[in-house]
């Protein structure tokens, strides 16, 4: 346990400094322990764990948008589940559920959990499809057809700066319509 | 999408910057302090005894206590700006003023009265005052609640009821120098009341825009 919290924190460190290849190892890292997590949520609220996907990708856009108030002195793991805890909290809100507050379901991760296989989430792909052409576009690029930027920039005949542009405002927005629907 | 793709777009998005909440807040706070200050000289202004007024240690009183509300303020907002912060352990910053007021409202009552008590209480700019500090502090309240958005409160009543903290204690420090009731009974009761008006709205504003 101790291990991998330290090993999150080298690599949100690095990642911080400019590494991407580090914060994609983190992201891909986090993502099964949120998963566990999230559906630990779900279960204990009576809700059907398939909605777990979908809180989990909040949580990851959250963890990108809000990551310069992570102090980098201080340890990742409680940052994260804090954010993650808040976007259970909301999603179980949304569906008219009573939440009780003290959900521990991110406190207590478990170590060595049987990785789940990646459900299909809908809402971030159900929102995508709002988004601006341009947005859209990039996005689809970059994650789907996982283009690097500058290919993606040749593609849409864009500079490699408005493709860098466009990806940041789809996450931004694509953030906000979940939290807002 | 599924969560592997999305993970890939946001290592794509890794090299953007934001900046920290602090230098947004600040920022946010700068631009809207000149729509506080136009009010307060259209409407208000620096009362005409300012000279005299300031050896009174009571009228400097009146500066000391709305500031140690405001910095303090401006310090717990940005810690909780933080997912994982708590409020325990940093409450009591925000007891600063209650602190100063307790002993000046003491110090007063030790010496000769220079008017009765119900005088000093209810002063002449009661009413002035319960609206000029609302009124001052809502360009701040907008602009501190801007710069908190780009936080991570856990709370957004909480954050947003710090964001109307900072902004009363900011608008009462401008008023200060306009009021000529200089009691500490005056300033614990109207600065009060007033600032506990800016912080509901800003609580309830909060609580809708903080989410994060």
């Amino acid at each position: 346990m101790r291990g991998r919290e330290d090993e999150w924190t080298g690599l949100m460190r690095s990642a911080m400094a400019g590494d991407d290849a580090a914060y994609h190892r983190l992201l891909k890292a986090v993502a099964p322990v949120l998963r566990a997590a999230a559906r630990r949520g779900l279960a204990r609220a009576g809700q059907p764990p398939d909605q777990a996907e979908d809180i989990v990708q909040e949580i990851l856009l959250a963890v990108h948008l809000k990551r310069h108030t992570w102090d980098s002195e201080a340890p990742f793991a409680p940052w994260l589940f804090a954010i993650g805890r808040n976007k259970l909290i909301d999603a179980l809100r949304r569906r008219g559920r009573r939440v009780f507050v003290n959900i521990d379901d991110f406190a207590e991760t478990l170590p060595g959990e049987a990785p789940q296989d990646t459900a299909s989430a809908g809402e971030v792909a159900a929102q995508l499809g709002t988004l601006p052409q341009r947005q859209r576009d990039v996005l689809q690029s970059i994650a789907v057809e996982a283009a690097s930027i500058k290919d993606t920039a040749a593609r849409l005949s864009m500079s490699e700066g408005a493709v860098r542009v466009a990806l940041h405002r789809g996450l931004a927005a694509l953030t906000a319509k979940l939290r807002d629907h | 999408m599924d969560t592997d793709q999305l993970i890939r777009s946001l290592a794509a998005d890794n090299p953007h910057r934001a900046p920290r909440v602090g230098a947004v807040l600040s920022m946010a706070l700068l631009v809207a302090a000149p729509l506080s200050i136009l009010i307060f000289v259209t409407f208000f202004g620096v009362r005409a005894d300012v000279m005299s007024a300031m050896r009174n240690p009571f009228f400097d009183m009146k500066f000391a206590v709305t500031l140690s509300l405001a910095i303090p303020a401006i310090i717990v907002s940005l810690h909780l700006s933080r997912p994982e912060a708590l409020l325990r352990g940093w409450g009591w910053l925000l007891l600063l003023p209650v602190g100063l007021l307790a002993v000046a409202i003491g110090s007063e009552a030790m010496m000769a009265p220079a008017m009765p008590m119900t005088m000093r209480l209810v002063g002449k700019n009661s009413r002035v005052c319960m609206v000029a500090i609302p009124a001052m502090a809502l360009p701040l309240l907008a602009g501190a609640l801007f710069g908190l958005r780009h936080g991570a409160p856990s709370s957004p009543a909480l954050a947003g009821a710090l964001a109307g903290l900072v902004s009363a204690g900011l608008a009462a420090t401008l008023y200060a120098s306009h009021c000529t009731d200089d009691s500490p009974l005056f300033v614990a009761t109207w600065y009060t009341l007033a600032t506990a008006l800016v912080t509901a709205i800003g609580a309830a504003v909060g609580s809708r825009v903080l989410r994060y």
